[in-house]
């Protein structure tokens, strides 16, 4: 009897085990379009250009024997004559070829100036060497008698190379492959990482001052109150970016309408310049950011019971130490949502500053953009976006442990 | 408790009041500029006149922008809905480890800049023959738009009541008909929200716009954006009101389809 009872509940566990199995089977089918869609759209791209961070692939395309005969070699240049002789005469072939364009180009990227060098060079080389080919070589240029163009070449011959990732954070690597930093009037990618960092994080300290109030005094509102109210939080939300920024534009350029207000009531006695600096990109990504400030310390603050405060008030608490002690640390998690998101969003913004900012107000994305569209230099966009892509996974994975995943919702 | 007094409550609206104008004004004042009978952007206006939205109309470009702002769009959607949703309903009914690592690659399109999408799209959407072309760039939305249909539909399915399906199971119907007749009117409002996020998402879209199109597959927002770097007029303007009676109009329609959602839901009369 007991046995028979002991089956059959371990037929059931079987047959339960196996409906949740089917069930999760079910379910990984419908999950697998969006992805496979977002594998190949989303991840292979973005793994693709890490790649292109590194990629090293000119010279050995261009000039294969010389690339092999550079790798092998050691030492503080110029290199062993029949290397030299190696890369002299492939140098010229690959100008006859039309691809000694691709080997100064790559060769410019880790000194400003060699891209003459090489192309000069590569038009000159006579047929055969007077003497060495060192020496004929040095006759074209002095600089060929130097290590330094010869370490470049050897760099540019790698399978892989860091350069650009070293660029990023203003590091180069010197004769002997050490890495050093960058001369001072050459450091600029620090600087514009610590620019991107500064300003995205006063946009979230702007924002949060903004926004607590507003989220808490919404959230202490009848809901028949606050879902009218919060119709006017997210109306700037729906409307199109571009619009929100050019309204700012409108708003606080010298001739716009805060600067006429202004000196019309007498408050200034000229314009002052408001937009197309620090200024307008502070406020205009204040403005958009905002809602996403807003719409988690509502959600928190939402479901934090009044009858707490009324309790540490009843006890005797001031209004001020019932909000301190009892309130606000209640509200932490929703401080901490939209802070982390706000910050988030704010690093990778492109859009505004390249519209409201000036020259010295351009964020990280800006120079993604910059490199890729204007000067072709992949590797430096690849580069910066990587840097950009680290520190966004970085904070992606705090929100993840602090927040939840399933707490993600940008409207 | 802080803004408790009379005092407090004042000075707590008074400040909420001015970040509500921060928030709204600066949207409101270009729609009485576009309408200017002036070229310049200044209030007083020196009259009121339709010539920026004739120009608008007649102007050839922004014509075909919006063209194929709308292809894109509607592409987009319909691919980020399908696939959202289809998602959405594998990971209510799916258990297994590693769930929170797919879910956060399927959000992560929200979270990573796009400027990433954008670079990435540009190199490795070529061999595909992605590039300079609608299809490529209504695909790179859908991956934008995807994770707002996976998130809205994933709060409906997750507010549907499993008794009101297993109620129809009982009660004899099949199981397509238990999904027509209950889960889908339940969880419609948020497949429709989630589409709508999605269109929104690619109609404002600029920076894979940037990357992704030539003349020929110019954008609305991209032909806005350019616009807005060369000079602001009230031509553009007139543009950006329509954008924004745009936007009002679906902030509308998903306000209803939320209250809609909640009444079939039982939360709300």
């Amino acid at each position: 009897m007991t046995a028979a009872v002991a089956t059959a509940a371990l037929d059931l566990r079987r047959a339960l085990r196996r409906a949740e199995r089917r069930k999760t089977l079910g379910g990984l089918a419908l999950a697998l379009p969006l992805t496979a869609f977002l594998l190949v759209f989303f991840l292979l791209p973005i793994l693709g250009m890490l790649g292109k961070a590194v990629e090293n692939h000119e010279l050995a395309t261009a000039m294969p024997r010389s690339a092999e005969a550079l790798r092998s070699w050691r030492g503080l240049g110029p290199p062993p004559e029949d290397v030299v002789a190696i890369v002299a005469t492939e140098l010229k072939e690959a100008h006859a070829r039309r691809q000694s364009a691709l080997v100064a180009q790559r060769l410019n990227r880790e000194q400003a100036g060699w891209r003459n060098l090489i192309l000069s060079t590569a038009r000159r080389l006579p047929e055969a060497p007077n003497g060495t080919w060192l020496r004929t070589l040095v006759e074209l240029d002095p600089a060929w008698g130097e290590p330094a163009i010869w370490a470049g070449l050897r760099r540019a011959a790698q399978p892989w190379t860091d350069i650009f990732l070293l660029a990023a954070v203003d590091l180069t690597r010197d004769d002997h492959d050490s890495v050093v930093k960058v001369p001072e009037e050459q450091a600029i990618y620090l600087d514009i990482l610590g620019r991107t960092f500064w300003i995205s994080g006063l946009v979230t300290l702007f924002c949060l001052i903004l926004g607590y109030p507003l989220a808490y005094l919404l959230a202490s509102l009848p809901e028949r109150w606050a879902n009218p109210l919060l119709i006017l939080v997210l109306l700037p939300f729906w409307t199109s970016l571009l619009v929100r920024t050019a309204a700012w534009i409108v708003l606080l350029q010298r001739e716009g309408v805060i600067n006429d207000f202004l000196v019309r009531i007498g408050l200034l006695a000229e314009p002052v310049a408001l937009v197309f600096n620090r200024t307008g990109v502070l406020v205009a990504m204040t403005h958009v950011l905002l809602p996403f400030m807003v719409l988690p310390l509502y959600s928190v603050m939402r479901g934090i019971p009044p009858s707490l405060t009324r309790a540490a008030l009843s006890l005797g608490a001031t209004p001020f130490a019932a909000f301190r002690r009892v309130y606000l640390p209640l509200s932490m998690p929703g401080v901490g949502a939209g802070c982390l998101l706000v910050f988030i969003l704010a690093l990778g913004y492109y859009i505004t500053p390249a519209l409201v900012g000036g020259a010295a107000d351009q964020m990280i994305a800006y120079f993604v953009a910059f490199f890729t569209l204007q000067t072709a230099n992949w590797g430096m966009a690849a580069a910066l976006a990587t840097l950009l892509l680290l520190a966004t996974l970085l904070l992606y994975w705090v929100y993840a442990r602090l927040v939840g995943i399933d707490r993600l919702r940008l409207g | 408790m802080l803004g408790s007094g009379l005092l407090g409550r004042a000075t707590l609206w008074l400040y909420c009041g001015l970040v509500f104008a921060f928030l709204v004004l600066p949207i409101l004042v270009i729609v009485p500029l576009s309408f200017s009978a002036g070229a310049f952007l200044h209030f007083p206006l020196p009259g009121l006149s339709l010539r920026w939205y004739e120009r608008l109309i007649e102007h050839e470009p922004w014509r075909r922008s919006l063209g194929n702002s709308l292809v894109v769009g509607a592409v987009a959607t319909l691919l980020a809905t399908v696939l959202g949703t289809l998602a959405a309903f594998g990971l209510a009914r799916a258990r297994f480890t590693g769930k929170s690592l797919l879910m956060a690659l399927m959000l992560a399109p929200m979270i990573v800049p796009v400027i990433i999408l954008a670079i990435g799209a540009y190199f490795f959407y070529q061999p595909l023959g992605l590039t300079s072309s609608l299809l490529g760039l209504a695909i790179a939305h859908a991956v934008l738009g995807a994770p707002f249909v996976l998130v809205t539909v994933s709060a409906t399915l997750g507010a549907l009541d499993p008794t009101l399906v297993r109620a129809a199971h009982g009660l004899g119907a099949p199981p397509w008909l238990a999904f027509r007749k209950v889960t889908l009117p339940i969880i419609a409002p948020g497949v429709v929200s989630g589409a709508l996020f999605a269109f929104v998402t690619s109609f404002d879209e600029v920076v894979v716009a940037l990357f992704l199109t030539g003349p020929a597959q110019r954008t609305l927002p991209r032909q806005m954006f350019e616009g807005i770097r060369e000079e602001i007029n009230p031509e553009i303007l007139a543009a950006a009101t329509i954008l924004v009676a745009l936007a009002v109009l679906l902030l509308v329609v998903a306000e209803l389809l939320r209250r809609r959602s909640a009444r079939l839901r039982g939360l709300a009369p």
